[in-house]
């Protein structure tokens, strides 16, 4: 049995410790609100928080988790001043169209927003080019980044 | 009410007009009082009014966009609507340009504009005909403003919830008026999406996220080459796994299934699964160009004919040339996917799909029910590309379900996804054309590659002409006095093809706008100038070139190996030109700088989705350009993931401006508009910035950077 504290809730799951955390979530959680994309860390699809720094969660061992790490997931994010205020700025530019990506999109932009409260162009670049959005929402995720740090 | 339609997913209104994601709350039959007056329209008792989709929402805004036009019609109360999405039902639903219930070809605003004001337009007529029944007066004198109808005369007013019960038992008119333009307060204006907020709380349910009590999760693969069949599978490995459920082993598709989709996948690697290959196994992309190439030879059917093109060719300056379009996957973010619960007597399905009907029809006859036995749920779609135009996934997942007890969600894996999709098919398109005194005399067009309708939709396929595979080429915008286009379908056979987004414009406004380009610089002239006279017949789209070739600031100095190209395109009644300006270095590497679109799409439903459609769709087409290509060998689809078909990132993306052209005609499509726009002025860029004409796409750094001959 494993524990983990998932947006302050301490859960069990009765795993092994090699499965992801992407589908410990999805498929025996419930939480449905991260994403499968890819499964090798290549669309950001399923980025999770973990201790504030946005992972893939597709390539992340349950097992590899501490007890008392953190983890953070769409779901929670918008608990967080940084989350809360990219969700809102999302919705203020409409950003998003399928919508797929975006959980991931906003826990990378929520982990960047966090470290980072004025990012420029080259820093949205970094935190945010592991993030496919296939829809093409790449102009106005950078200007709602902005906004959510009062910087545009 | 049907099952299905009792058992779909709502959006629900939250507080102050924000829509929220409901949860599949169970919807009893209409309560006694609702007012029915459609299949789009249900006005309850308290005031709220549901609309009910007939187009699916991808992502292209389309759930917004409808809802404005009905509720503009109905004069509703904007903060009372909430959307659902529609059950299966060709009759109630079917989309006017296909009779059959689907979502495509950029038309969901084109083809239910005036449905959709009629219905909207009928249904306020019963309303106010309730009322002045009611107050004894004449349904003339009243008006209709914001869920309430009101006589000015008398200062009274009443909500449509008070009148839904009474508006149900009036006769609806024939004709009902409609608004005139300028009386629009809901069409035309940027209001916010209604299929949003719940998708950056990770609370909206896409296919992939349906969980249905006792659900186990499947992997599958597909036979690796199409046509090919299992031969023997040694489960012995995987059966003894934990967590490992069943092992399905059908004809052409083996599946695990696992207490989870991690399980499943690591059930699915353990197999040893032994294929036979079948006929297409020594087939490669080689195989595919070759045949393409020979088969372009061939007369093909002519799909338009003006003047006599073959004499004009030998009137003047000739130029000829032939371009070239790889296969393409879709990559949907949403991997294909679907649930199905097959049970004693029937059949339930959790998907997304743009082909709702179809989804039913297809898993039934998989199945041997009757549709009416399977009851499709419909959720959201991530991303739609075209992909979810095809069945297949469902009728798949179906099959591997009848085989398993309980609900099963079968989850294709990226690499699965990738390499059995209904591909983008390659397209030659030879093209000549003649030059007298800097006009086009002559011109010939002809279009050789698949024929998608004929599979997809054969009753629109007729005289050997597949209207899509010429769309946009038969009916070129510019005025030229003598010209053909033909058509000649040719299958690659090795795996099938399909519609993707931008279909047949994608590859005719590559190629004819490539060509303009050539015969601007063969005339001597500019590529602005040299369209716009020829634009005398579009004055549309000679409006948008004029606008997007100033908004870009073309003819302005750039830095060496840096340049501006234009495309213009008349495409699902959209018109539009469009400026990229990209930067060549000296390895070929490609850098896009700056975009431009100017957009004629008449009436702008909502012009912000208008925005977000083309800067998306330029994206897409641009991601296409610069990387896109599947390729085979031995009869194996090559590429697997987005390490190696590779999609443009937000580092890569550069500033894009869209404007939009007031305009009052019927509404155009814009869905795919900005797919078909972004590779041809690519391409015309990167001639500018190197002298080198690109006539394949993906592009080909090897030769923008002199390395091999173009």
């Amino acid at each position: 049995m494993i524990t983990l504290t998932i947006n302050g809730e301490s859960k069990q799951l009765d795993v092994t410790e090699d499965t992801p955390l992407l589908w410990a979530l999805r498929d025996v959680l419930g939480m449905t609100g991260t994403k499968f994309g890819c499964g090798i860390a290549q669309c950001g699809a399923c980025t999770v928080q973990v201790d504030g720094q946005a992972v893939r969660s597709c390539m992340l061992p349950v097992g590899a988790i501490g007890e008392g790490s953190k983890i953070t997931t769409i779901e929670g994010i918008g608990a967080t001043d940084a989350g809360a205020r990219i969700q809102k700025a999302w919705l203020d530019l409409e950003v998003v169209q399928c919508g797929y990506c975006q959980s991931g999109q906003i826990m990378s932009a929520s982990a960047l927003l966090a470290a980072t409260p004025q990012p420029d162009d080259k820093d949205i670049d970094a935190a945010m080019a592991g993030n496919i959005c296939r829809c093409g929402t790449y102009v106005r995720i950078r200007e709602a980044i902005k906004k959510a740090a009062g910087v545009a | 009410m049907n099952a299905a339609f009792s058992r779909r997913t709502l959006l629900k209104a939250g507080a102050a007009g924000t829509l929220l994601l409901g949860f599949h709350l169970p919807m009893a039959r209409a309560a006694i009082g609702t007012f029915e007056p459609n299949a789009f329209i249900r006005i309850a008792g308290d005031g709220t009014v549901t609309l009910v989709m007939p187009q699916v929402e991808m992502g292209q805004g389309t759930y917004t966009s409808i809802s404005q036009i009905l509720a503009e019609e109905l004069d509703a109360d904007w903060s009372l609507v909430t959307v659902a999405h529609a059950p299966p039902s060709d009759k109630l639903y079917g989309n006017p340009f296909f009779g059959i219930q689907v979502t495509g070809n950029s038309n969901s605003i084109r083809a239910f504009w005036d449905p959709l004001r009629k219905a909207g337009a009928t249904a306020r007529a019963l309303l106010v005909q309730a009322a002045a029944q009611q107050w004894k007066v004449d349904a003339a004198s009243c008006r209709a403003a914001k869920g309430e109808v009101f006589h000015d005369a008398s200062g009274r007013k009443l909500g449509y919830g008070a009148l839904a019960a009474a508006a149900g038992t009036q006769t609806p008119p024939e004709n009902p008026p409609l608004k005139a333009v300028k009386d629009f307060t809901l069409v035309g204006q940027p209001l916010k999406r209604l299929d949003t907020a719940g998708k950056v709380n990770g609370t909206v349910k896409y296919g992939i996220d349906a969980l249905p009590p006792g659900v186990k999760f499947a992997s599958v693969t597909l036979s690796p080459v199409q046509g090919g069949k299992v031969v023997k599978v040694d489960d012995s490995k995987a059966k003894a796994m934990p967590g490992v459920r069943q092992v399905v082993v059908l004809d052409d598709v083996v599946a695990v299934v696992g207490d989870h989709t991690w399980v499943a996948k690591q059930g699915l690697a353990a197999l040893e699964i032994e294929w036979d290959d079948g006929p297409n196994a020594k087939i490669s992309s080689a195989d595919v160009w070759n045949d393409l190439r020979a088969a372009s030879q061939n007369k093909g059917a002519v799909a338009k004919e003006e003047g006599d093109a073959d004499k004009a060719l030998g009137d003047g300056e000739r130029l000829d040339a032939a371009y070239e379009m790889p296969f393409l996957a879709h990559a949907t973010m949403e991997p294909m996917n679907c649930v199905v619960h097959v049970t004693a007597d029937g059949c339930e399905v959790w998907i997304g799909t743009q082909v709702m009907s179809r989804v039913q029809a297809e898993v039934a006859k998989a199945l041997n029910l009757p549709a009416e036995k399977v009851i499709v749920h419909q959720h959201l779609l991530g991303g739609g590309f075209g992909r979810r135009l095809e069945p297949d996934m469902a009728v798949i997942s179906a099959r591997i379900a009848q085989q398993v007890a309980t609900p099963l969600k079968v989850t294709w894996s990226r690499e699965e996804d990738i390499r059995h999709d209904v591909y983008r098919p390659v397209y030659r398109d030879v093209i000549s054309a003649s030059l007298k005194d800097g006009k086009i005399n002559g011109w010939t067009y002809r279009v050789t590659g698949s024929a998608v309708l004929a599979r997809w939709f054969p009753p629109a396929y007729q005289k050997d002409i597949d209207i899509d595979g010429v769309d946009s080429a038969a009916d070129i915008p510019y005025g030229i006095p003598n010209l053909r286009v033909e058509f000649v379908r040719k299958e690659p056979g090795v795996v099938t093809t399909g519609f993707w987004r931008g279909v047949g414009p994608n590859n005719n406004v590559f190629a004819i706008e490539s060509f303009i380009d050539e015969l601007a610089h063969k005339a001597g002239k500019d590529p602005v100038d040299f369209r716009v006279a020829h634009l005398d017949k579009t004055p549309r789209l000679k409006a948008a070139v004029q606008l997007a070739a100033q908004k870009s600031g073309w003819g302005e100095k750039l830095p060496a190996r840096t340049a501006r190209g234009i495309s213009a395109q008349v495409a699902f009644g959209s018109f539009i030109s469009t400026v990229v300006e990209a930067e060549v270095d000296s390895s070929g590497e490609v850098q896009l700088r700056r975009i431009v679109s100017a957009v004629d799409t008449g009436i702008p439903v909502n012009p912000d989705t208008i925005i977000a459609q083309l800067q998306g769709g330029l994206i897409f087409g641009l991601t296409a350009a610069l990387f896109g290509e599947i390729t085979i060998k031995n009869g194996r689809v090559e590429q697997s993931n987005f390490h190696d078909y590779r999609m443009l990132r937000i580092n890569e993306v550069p500033p894009i401006e869209v404007h939009l052209i007031p305009s009052e005609e019927h509404p155009g499509g814009t869905g795919e508009t900005g797919a078909t726009a972004g590779p041809p002025a690519l391409g015309n860029a990167l001639y500018a910035a190197t002298g080198i004409r690109l006539r394949r796409l993906p592009i080909d750094r090897d030769i923008l950077a002199g390395k091999k001959p173009a």
